[in-house]
């Protein structure tokens, strides 16, 4: 057993005094996390207690989440959890099993008394796995019955994130559990806020915000999410700029290849992460067209470059080439920000590709063509 | 939402306001303030605010409600039709939620 859990699980920690017994099959001493200070005594068994604060390692492992590795191993075991010295009266939070979203949630209680029960959605986040309907009106009831949750506390309700109610129906919850469900802040960090204020939101707390930061830690997310085909195409553009007139040649990849695959590779760059970090600034309500603004002072940028230096062009028409490419590169990959904005529906995505994909198709044969004609003229 | 609005006029959000009992969960779980309290009935205050989550129409006790929810997610919608399935997120998504 976990040498901390064992010496916190003193007398004077219970609560009640029933015998220990074990919640289900969850073995609490199999538990032995560092984020778990010990255990406090309830009438169905022994229930971890959870620290407020956040280590290093917590937040190294939602940096390297960021950049999607071990996001699988991020999970949290799913169950009752106690913050601080819970009763039977504290309420109880809801919270998915992915870590990122449970350590937001612990390290905005500290100081209080509080239950946690964490529900199985797969280590997806809240937001997500409610649109998924993995945290979804079953799951929370089956989850309040196998913790016992009705034996643990002598009230009737559960705080949910505001940002699951898209896959929950509160009033099955209620129908099914006995538990009202009451919705709390979209932040973590107003939770204390609303448990003060009876469990009472603000429209404030209520709306979604999509403000810089929210957008900056996104970045990365979008760079891995497209890294391979951007590769991809980068070696593809190289390995073509050995063709020309004549046989193929090594010297035209040396020569022009690694310009090619460059520029790919900053198309790709600067679509990934220009729009998101200026979204609000750049022109237009479409995304296709926000991410056309980016390709185009890039093109700029690249035309003023091959004006000077034109010896890293093969000709003009590989110029021309590029100035329509990456445009439509940019213009493509700020499109599929939408899935990470909060604030785009299904129908008005659906709108803008419904008008952009062709155009973006149509440039993208364009521009390769006018290269390709480069490449033998 | 300050400064950001997507397109305007595509929501498929439909409020039956005959069924309407004026709970105000509605209001409640809306991330986007697309609802007002009205002389005790909810009123569509913002439709161009919708981004279809779906969670009014799932929390709505009386059925008052209804919309297509999804992901606005082009991504998502490629993905899908190149499977042939309905536009599911299984991108890196991760909204600033607790
Ligand atoms: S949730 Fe339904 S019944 Fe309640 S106010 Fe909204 S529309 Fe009316
Ligand atoms: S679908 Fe979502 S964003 Fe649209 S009105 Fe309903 S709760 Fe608000």
């Amino acid at each position: 057993m976990n040498k901390r859990a064992h010496q916190a699980n003193k007398p004077d920690r219970q609560t009640c005094c029933q015998p220990a017994v074990q919640i289900g099959d969850r073995d609490v001493s199999k538990l032995s996390r560092h984020w778990i200070s010990g255990t406090i005594q309830t009438p169905v068994g022994q229930v971890p207690v959870v620290t407020t604060r956040l280590l290093s390692s917590d937040k190294i492992g939602s940096y390297k989440a960021r950049w999607g590795v071990g996001r699988m191993a991020s999970r949290v075991e799913p169950g009752l959890y106690a913050v601080g010295r819970p009763t039977d009266k504290s309420p109880v939070l809801v919270s998915a099993n992915y870590k990122m979203s449970f350590d937001r949630l612990r390290s905005c209680l500290n100081g209080t008394d509080s239950w946690i029960l964490v529900i199985n959605t797969h280590g997806i986040n809240v937001w997500c796995a409610a649109g998924k309907g993995t945290f979804g009106t079953d799951e929370i009831v089956a989850r309040v019955r196998s913790v016992r949750l009705s034996e643990v506390v002598s009230h009737r309700k559960l705080i949910l994130p505001q940002l699951g109610a898209a896959g929950v129906a509160a009033h099955e919850v209620k129908k099914y559990s006995g538990f009202r469900v009451r919705y709390g802040p979209i932040r973590a960090r107003d939770i204390q806020a609303f448990l003060e204020a009876d469990m009472k939101t603000t429209p404030e707390m209520r709306q979604v915000r999509f403000g810089i930061r929210e957008r900056i830690v996104l970045i990365p997310a979008e760079l891995v999410l497209s890294a391979k085909y951007a590769l991809c195409a980068a070696v593809c553009f190289m390995l073509l700029s050995g063709l020309g007139p004549g046989v193929y040649s090594l010297d035209r990849i040396a020569e022009y290849g690694m310009a090619s695959g460059l520029l790919i590779l900053l198309a790709y760059v600067a679509g990934t992460t220009v729009p998101p970090a200026l979204l609000p600034w750049l022109p237009g309500r479409s995304f296709s067209i926000k991410g056309v603004w980016v390709g185009i002072i890039l093109a700029a940028g690249i035309w003023w470059y091959a004006s000077h230096s034109p010896e890293t062009f093969r000709n003009q028409w590989s110029v021309a080439g590029w100035l329509v490419i990456v445009p439509v590169v940019s213009s493509f990959l700020a499109m599929n920000f939408t899935g990470s904005s909060t604030y785009t529906s299904l129908s008005g995505v659906l709108k803008e590709m419904r008008v952009a994909l062709p155009i973006q198709i149509c440039c993208a044969v364009i521009g390769v063509g006018l290269w390709t004609i480069g490449l033998f003229v | 939402m300050v400064g950001l609005r997507y397109i305007p006029d595509v929501t498929t959000l439909k409020l039956d306001i005959e069924k309407c009992t004026g709970c105000t969960m509605c209001t409640i779980v809306c991330p986007h303030a697309v609802f007002a309290i009205e002389e005790k009935r909810s009123k569509i205050d913002d439709a161009d605010a919708c981004m279809e989550c779906g969670a009014c129409a799932r929390n709505c006790p009386e059925g008052a409600l209804t919309v297509d929810a999804g992901v606005g997610c082009a991504y998502a919608i490629m993905i899908g039709s190149l499977r042939g399935t309905e536009p599911t997120c299984d991108c890196a998504k991760d909204a600033s939620c607790c």
